[in-house]
């Protein structure tokens, strides 16, 4: 794998956010990935909170979400959220409109995740896309030994009812970048706690241990 | 014979509205021959007065003004007793103390759109060339029309910037128009049930509103004020089938279902008979008796022609490019009339060209009425973003009474 892996500096909540410490790891991963005055697309939004995280750090953030509840709680904190559908609607959006596309635990959730991936790096100059590892070791786990569809404490619904889709490994979403062309500019993997994995490790101890992957992607040849 | 119930005739005179039309129980201000308003159609028109409401104070910095737009047969008291019918403000739902559109806070304006018959110029007005009402000799108007005029207004209170336009339907048109026209005097649109242009089917009901009105013989060309007649048959009927437009299946089986209007057994007659026919030409005679039926033609006319991206190489994004304004959208899903798809498109369009919005759709089954009806989510979501926008604007920030 052609990947440069790159840990990330472990310093804490910026003093700019307003509540420090109170944020999700991976979206504090994502946030120090931004540099402040960006123009940011968060595609699959929920709640807002890295919006809400991204603004306070001076980001332009606007979001698509599918939920009404979930639009309806980021219009209520005052961001620019629209109701929409990773699948359909980001063929709306023209080339370069932003700086960087954001796809936070919702690959796993589309139809399409291929054709989702090439729009986030058409209409964003850089894209930033996290997603549970199923080659994580309890997956793996749960399906070898108790022989039944994994369910975690991140993943708690059931087969039968899970919104998830397309569900894929570090190692798998590595070789859709390389087939698609992608250019991998950091990749990080998380533990069940949101703690970035020892940056020297090998792939498959990342693939084996990382609950998450956050990878920062660039279209190659540029 | 069978019995034949026909639409109640008028109680209020046409003395009274043609009174209203002209001295009405507003504010007024008034535009000299040295000022015409440049219409669409190539006619200047001079003089020309607007009817407005206020409400609350404009702070000293004038940062805290907010235009209400209206809709097709409302008018500019959304927040007062109305003058001919005595009921309540129009738009009570969303503006007042305590309100979204927060008159404790904000100086809230909302101007009688050209066109209309409440106190702006329009054809139940007196023509001042001929001394006689102007009927069909007015000029036809367009929403770019009433925005325009309403921005004549506004620069005539001294104010630079808007702090939100707000508007629901044909008042939604008006928003967008705004600010596709004036980006820099708009600090924030609120735009709700509405498009960037009217439908074909929208337009195929307008013009069985209006032949319904040139159909009944007390129209006379239009000259009825003169005749002394009133179209209030043609102009009902037109009513009624809009009013259809602004409801739903769903709720019109809520509110009526197939009851019977106080029988329990069919009369063989077309009287009405179901509680909903009742309803209907209630909703018939009560309109007739507040609005001019010129002024339905002529409204409903400029809704016809609306169509922003028609005005920009048919590119809807170039109205909107690198518009500073923070815009939120929002459609109810039972609204066959302006559905959820054209807000979409004015969302995509929007975001093509970069513009803050926000879109949300609110599940109801009151129809296109809802902007108008106590529907909590859409009320809630109002207050957020315009509260939102008030602290970034610097004012001061206050959740709405429940």
């Amino acid at each position: 794998m052609n990947v440069h892996q790159q840990g990330l500096g472990t310093k804490p909540g910026n003093p700019a956010s307003p509540v420090p410490g109170s944020y999700r790891g991976d979206h504090l991963l994502v946030a120090e990935m931004i540099p402040a005055g960006s123009k940011v697309l968060d595609v699959g939004c929920g709640d807002g909170d890295l919006l809400q995280l991204l603004e306070s750090r001076g980001i332009d953030g606007r979001g698509i979400e599918l939920s009404r509840e979930g639009v309806n709680h980021c219009v209520g904190k005052g961001l620019a959220v629209v109701q929409g559908d990773a699948d359909t609607d980001l063929v709306n959006y023209p080339d370069d409109a932003f700086d960087y596309v954001i796809l936070s635990q919702t690959l796993q959730a589309t139809r399409q995740p291929r054709v989702v991936l090439e729009n986030l790096l058409r209409i964003g100059r850089r894209a930033i896309v996290s997603f549970p590892n199923f080659g994580f070791w309890r997956m793996r786990l749960q399906l070898l030994i108790g022989g039944r569809m994994p369910r975690t404490e991140n993943l708690p619904a059931t087969w039968y009812d899970t919104p998830n889709i397309h569900f894929c490994t570090i190692k798998d979403f590595v070789h859709l970048c390389d087939e698609i062309n992608v250019k991998m500019e950091r990749a990080v993997a998380l533990d069940l706690y949101g703690r970035p994995l020892r940056l020297n490790a090998p792939w498959w101890f990342w693939n084996m241990f990382g609950e998450q992957g956050v990878f920062l992607l660039q279209r190659a040849g540029k | 014979m069978v019995s034949v119930q026909p639409l109640m005739s008028v109680s209020v005179d046409a003395e009274d509205r043609l009174h209203e039309a002209n001295n009405p129980t507003s504010l007024v201000a008034e535009f000299g021959p040295d000022e015409p308003l440049r219409l669409d159609c190539g006619v200047d028109l001079a003089p020309f007065q607007i009817a407005y409401q206020a409400y609350g104070t404009l702070n000293a910095d004038k940062t805290n003004a907010i235009l209400i737009c209206h809709a097709l047969t409302m008018d500019q008291h959304v927040a007062n007793v109305h003058p001919i019918t005595g009921k309540p403000g129009g738009w009570l739902t969303l503006v007042g103390p305590g309100k979204p559109v927060d008159t404790d806070r904000y100086f809230v304006i909302c101007s009688n759109v050209i066109g209309s018959c409440m106190g702006s110029t329009g054809p139940a007005s007196i023509n001042p060339a001929t001394g006689k009402v102007w009927g069909l000799d007015f000029p036809v108007i367009t929403i770019p029309d009433m925005v325009r005029a309403q921005a004549m207004l506004i620069d005539r209170l001294g104010i630079t910037q808007l702090f939100c336009v707000v508007g629901g339907s044909m008042g939604g048109m008006q928003t967008l128009q705004w600010t596709a026209a004036y980006p820099e005097r708009v600090f924030s649109a609120l735009a709700v049930a509405c498009a960037t242009k009217h439908s074909a089917q929208n337009i195929a009901f307008h013009e069985l509103g209006r032949q319904a009105v040139m159909a009944d013989p007390d129209w006379r060309g239009g000259r009825y004020f003169e005749e002394g007649t009133h179209p209030h048959r043609g102009l009902g009927v037109a009513r009624m089938a809009a009013h259809i437009t602004y409801l739903s299946d769903a709720a019109l089986h809520r509110k009526f279902g197939r009851r019977m209007q106080d029988r329990d057994v069919p009369t063989f007659s077309f009287e009405a008979d179901f509680q909903v026919e009742s309803y209907l030409r209630y909703q018939g005679s009560s309109f007739v008796e507040r609005f001019d039926a010129n002024s339905y033609l002529y409204l409903t006319r400029a809704m016809d022609y609306f169509d922003i991206a028609a005005d920009h190489n048919g590119h809807l994004a170039e109205a909107f490019r690198d518009t500073q304004t923070r815009f939120c959208l929002m459609s109810f899903t039972s609204d066959w009339l302006f559905p959820t798809a054209e807000s979409r498109d004015v969302v995509h369009a929007l975001n093509a060209g970069g513009v803050r919005v926000s879109f949300a759709e609110i599940e109801t089954d009151k129809g296109h009425d809802a902007f108008l009806l106590d529907v909590p989510e859409f009320l809630d979501l109002a207050d957020a973003f315009l509260n939102s926008a008030a602290a970034v604007r610097g004012l001061p920030v206050e959740a709405r009474d429940k």
